[in-house]
């Protein structure tokens, strides 16, 4: 596939001839953070992040999504008819998203597009947007990607590698899609010999400082209850304040809400960002709740990445190892340490 | 280690062999850098996890609303403060309670140390007296503790403990001079329109995951008015009237109970100082009542009282 | 393909007032546009999302049977905010359906079988709707003997009485009916809870299949009469209640294990559950 290597100087260019044809998404400075955002310059796409503090997915599935709108004005021949609103679904490129984020999108691909029914919105952001995935030479300590089994430089979910090097960019296509991106980029040149293996270094290099936390793979042979039934349960939920943290900044958390919003006589129906975390998540209207203890709340996260999904999928564990939640717990519930538990299945007091 | 971290231990193990409470909440070393994990510990041959550190921010009190058993708490002189609130209010009962006093030198905010090192990554953190030394993969930095120091920490006029049945330490000097409200004057001092854009852009980012409330040792309504659907007071979308109405109304079930602890700030994921809107309640309520929240255990909060001489102030 | 978000627009066409405590409400729906009649087929146990413009969307098992053409039936409980707004429609007022959503009970499997119907309070609509589908001409010949259990806390409380009082006098199904206490000196079947009504009434395992459907208690205690008289786990069905929000698998928050009860249920048998976790 078509490879080639960017000097540092001409990447704004690249980026800003493509803003002309497509709306684009990169990395930019949000406060004391990062966070992915319509490109309006350029040179406002910042790709020295390490990770942004909320995970891409917002770009394909929105904190809060109008579905439809109604009018329920007396007499109005459409009272109380919902019908779709129009949405930007045109062609979009994200940037330099990193390679454990675009992972997310084909481990949520699963939940939205199956064979009986399709999320309409997942799937047409998704099938407009090329992912330009930028290698990721220096992993944080909380990240574990190796562990989850995709990697720094995994390029299985996107459609153009980006890999920082001394000078500049290497551009590797890894789809179709990728490719038509770069071609006849006038500001790249082809790959030499030696930038491929200087970009080769730098990948083997980030996945060495990647040491395998856990073995996520026996778990599939672990039975689901005898899982569910674990004692270390008890322990890993003391800290939990329910907050939902995890669930919010987390790549692969997909749970959402439907609610109505009236305005005078104008309504819509919405769907909002939801949490596992949250008590009301479950709560039946006859009061009744399956899950309102704490325990069963934290449990069902951690058994839905790393046991639910994967038995019901034959796929996963849904979780890209990105380290949002350990880096952002505010009690310092480690998803590592509690897959670890899972895994080894006892309780092991640290 | 810690001298506290001994005391804990040794305390732990005294009260669990005495039967004195079912089990000790506490602390242990966290997993990652500058960050330390509310445990809760049973059985004596868990009390070597318990530790103690300057990255205890977690505000202990979280834990004790409407437990049934009875519980060895660790608390800093804000755990204290919202140990007595949740008496007050009845939570909890002092009977249930043994509370081990942690004289507090305050916390560090590990925020301020990321923006320090501006990216570069911190594989550990440790402290020594004064100096807070961090150190990554090609990079060590000793810094002064002090300027690292959560915001709330920094202007804390109650570091010891108001309620405890033992210290672990001698108490500290409480710090002298502190300007409390700075920058509550500041955006006093602003006019309506400055204000308004001041309070907007503070809450720009937030994407309404209740973080702030939850962490709060003093959120613990049954039903939280955001989750309340019938009537639905507020609406769940990311308009700024409900992102704004949420945070006016958990600010002001807050007046007259707010400790400043800063578990609300220190929860936040996308690092809105929320502190912001309760403090402002905090400063109307020392001037108006001369009453700071959870300091004395006897009598009752301001706000839940009625006398002839109230301050009619703020009907205006 | 269609959005399955998106409800199709219905009439309420008529309203019944079911129960003498007025909380259960029947509607009658029909389809703005006939060609979506098409589109929703359905099996008896399967549910759909009732939508209120304005109110939200609540899950409801369809009432009616698929051999009655024209209408859909849902007989709602009033419990929240947007069945109490369904409970104060009108005739004639607009609002959607969204569906049919979930699997149904194991049709294809029973055929051939007799088949034990266990009924409490106002979980008997998914039953009625597989009663009806049952004793259709079409349908009656694949099945062995019917044989129904349906109880409530008193004869005000039972759904569908006119249809009670014609299954009564069929040959092709036998009725216990059942109440847990009354004064009414009219009522003239049994007096009892459903589960002890089950044991009286002792209906054979043999080539049968059980579906129970009722509160959690009455599941509970009808269970081991159940197995008692020879059901085996895998030939007693039943049929969950979750909260929902998407109905098709989506939305998370309705799993037990690795089961959406929306979408891979609402109907299980007692031999999967055993193999979940005991989170319902």
């Amino acid at each position: 596939m078509l490879t080639i290597f960017v000097p540092k100087d001409k990447l704004p260019g690249l980026i800003g001839r493509i803003m002309d044809g497509a709306r684009v998404f990169a990395p930019v400075r949000d406060g004391d953070g990062y966070r992915f955002r319509l490109l309006d310059r350029p040179d406002k796409a910042d790709f020295t992040y390490q990770n942004t503090r909320l995970s891409p997915k917002e770009l394909i599935h929105p904190p809060a999504e109008t579905m439809f709108s109604y009018s329920l004005k007396k007499g109005d021949p459409k009272e109380g008819i919902l019908e779709e609103v129009p949405k930007a679904l045109g062609k979009r490129v994200v940037w330099g998203i990193r390679p454990c984020d675009a992972k997310a999108f084909q481990l949520v691909d699963i939940n939205f597009i199956t064979d009986q029914v399709v999320d309409p919105w997942w799937q047409k952001r998704r099938q407009a947007t090329v992912l330009v995935g930028l290698g990721c030479a220096e992993p944080c300590n909380t990240c574990f990607c190796t562990s989850v089994g995709t990697g720094p430089f995994d390029r299985s979910a996107l459609d153009v590698l980006m890999t920082e090097l001394a000078e500049g960019y290497l551009l590797e296509a890894v789809t179709d899609a990728g490719e038509a991106l770069l071609a006849g980029a006038p500001e790249g040149a082809p790959a030499s010999g030696s930038t491929l293996s200087e970009a080769r270094s730098v990948a083997e290099k980030a996945e060495k400082s990647l040491p395998r936390l856990f073995v996520p793979e026996p778990l599939k042979e672990k039975p689901m209850t005898e899982l569910f039934q674990a004692a270390f349960w008890e322990e890993v939920q003391f800290a939990c304040i329910n907050c939902g943290t995890c669930t919010f900044l987390c790549p692969t958390c997909w749970c959402f809400d439907i609610q109505d919003e009236v305005h005078h006589q104008e309504g819509v129906r919405l769907r909002l960002w939801d949490s596992c975390m949250f008590p009301l998540f479950t709560l039946h209207g006859s009061g009744h709740n399956p899950r309102s203890q704490k325990l069963q709340r934290v449990r069902q996260r951690f058994m839905h990445k790393f046991k639910y999904y994967v038995d019901k999928y034959g796929n996963g564990p849904a979780c890209v190892g990105c380290g949002r939640c350990v880096q952002y717990c505010p009690v310092n519930i480690d998803i590592r340490r509690v897959a670890g538990m899972m895994t080894a299945s006892c309780v092991c007091p640290t | 280690m810690h001298a506290y971290t001994e005391k804990i231990r040794e305390a732990a193990q005294r009260l669990l062999a005495d039967k004195k409470v079912d089990g000790v909440i506490g602390f242990r070393q966290g997993t990652i850098p500058m960050m330390s994990e509310p445990v809760f510990i049973r059985h004596a041959d868990q009390v070597h996890q318990l530790t103690w550190n300057g990255f205890c921010g977690v505000n202990l009190a979280n834990y004790l609303v409407k437990r049934k058993d009875r519980v060895a708490v660790v608390a800093k002189g804000c755990d204290s403060r919202n140990i007595v609130l949740q008496l007050q209010e009845n939570q909890i009962r002092r009977d249930q309670l043994y509370i081990l006093g942690a004289p507090c030198h305050g916390m560090v905010d590990r925020r301020k140390v990321w923006a320090f090192l501006k990216g570069r990554d911190p594989l550990q953190a440790t402290e020594d007296g004064d100096s807070l030394r961090v150190s990554g993969r090609d990079f060590e930095e000793v810094v002064d503790r002090q300027a690292f120091l959560q915001d709330n920490c920094r202007i804390c006029t109650h570091r010891n403990p108001v309620i405890y049945d033992e210290l672990l330490g001698d108490p500290v000097p409480e710090q002298a001079g502190v300007d409390r409200y700075e920058d509550v004057r500041r955006v006093e001092a602003m006019g309506s329109e400055e204000r308004w854009r001041y309070f907007e852009d503070l809450i720009a980012s937030c994407i309404r995951c209740y973080a702030c409330r939850n962490a709060c040792p003093m959120c613990y309504c049954p039903t939280c008015f955001v989750d309340e659907s019938r009537p639905q007071w507020v609406g769940k979308t990311l308009d700024p009237t409900d992102t704004r109405t949420f945070h006016l109304l958990r600010a002001i079930h807050m007046a007259g109970r707010c400790t400043d602890c800063g578990a609300c700030e220190r929860a936040c994921p996308m690092g809105i100082a929320v502190r912001q809107f309760t403090k402002k309640l905090e400063k109307d309520i020392k001037e108006l009542y001369g009453y700071e929240a959870g300091v004395v255990p006897e009598g009752r909060p301001p706000l839940d009282t009625y006398r002839p001489d109230d301050p009619q102030d703020f009907i205006k | 393909m269609k959005n399955p978000y998106l409800p199709y627009p219905v009439r309420i066409q008529e309203i019944i007032t079911e129960t003498q405590d007025r909380n259960l409400k029947t509607f009658k729906l029909v389809f703005l546009n006939p060609d979506d009649e098409a589109a929703f087929a359905y099996m008896p146990g399967q549910f759909a999302e009732l939508s209120v413009a304005g109110q939200g969307e609540v899950p409801i098992g369809i009432a009616s049977s698929p051999t009655e053409k024209g209408f859909l039936m849902f007989t709602v409980n009033r419990v929240g905010r947007v069945t109490t707004h369904l409970h104060n429609m009108k005739p004639g007022d607009v609002m959607g359906v969204r569906g049919p959503l979930g699997n149904w009970y194991p049709w294809e499997e029973m055929k051939g079988k007799n088949v034990v119907i266990i009924g409490g309070g106002f979980a008997f609509t998914t039953l009625r709707s597989s009663i009806v589908w049952m004793l259709d001409p079409a349908h009656r010949k694949d099945y062995g003997d019917i044989t129904v259990v349906y109880g409530a806390r008193n004869p005000g409380m039972l759904l569908y009485k006119d249809e009670l009082v014609d299954w009564e006098q069929r040959d092709d199904i036998t009725m216990h009916l059942t109440v847990d206490a009354t004064d009414d000196p009219q009522w003239k079947y049994n007096v009892g809870f459903v589960p002890a009504v089950t044991k009286e009434k002792a209906p054979s395992a043999e080539n049968a299949y059980a579906i129970v459907c009722g509160p959690p208690i009455m599941i509970k205690f009808t269970l081991p009469v159940l197995a008692d008289l020879g059901f085996p786990p895998e030939r007693i069905i039943t049929s969950l209640e979750m909260r929902m929000k998407c109905g098709i698998g989506m939305c998370g928050r309705c799993n037990i294990g690795t089961e959406y009860v929306c979408k891979d249920g609402p109907v299980f048998s007692m031999a999967k559950l055993a193999t979940l976790p005991n989170e319902y």
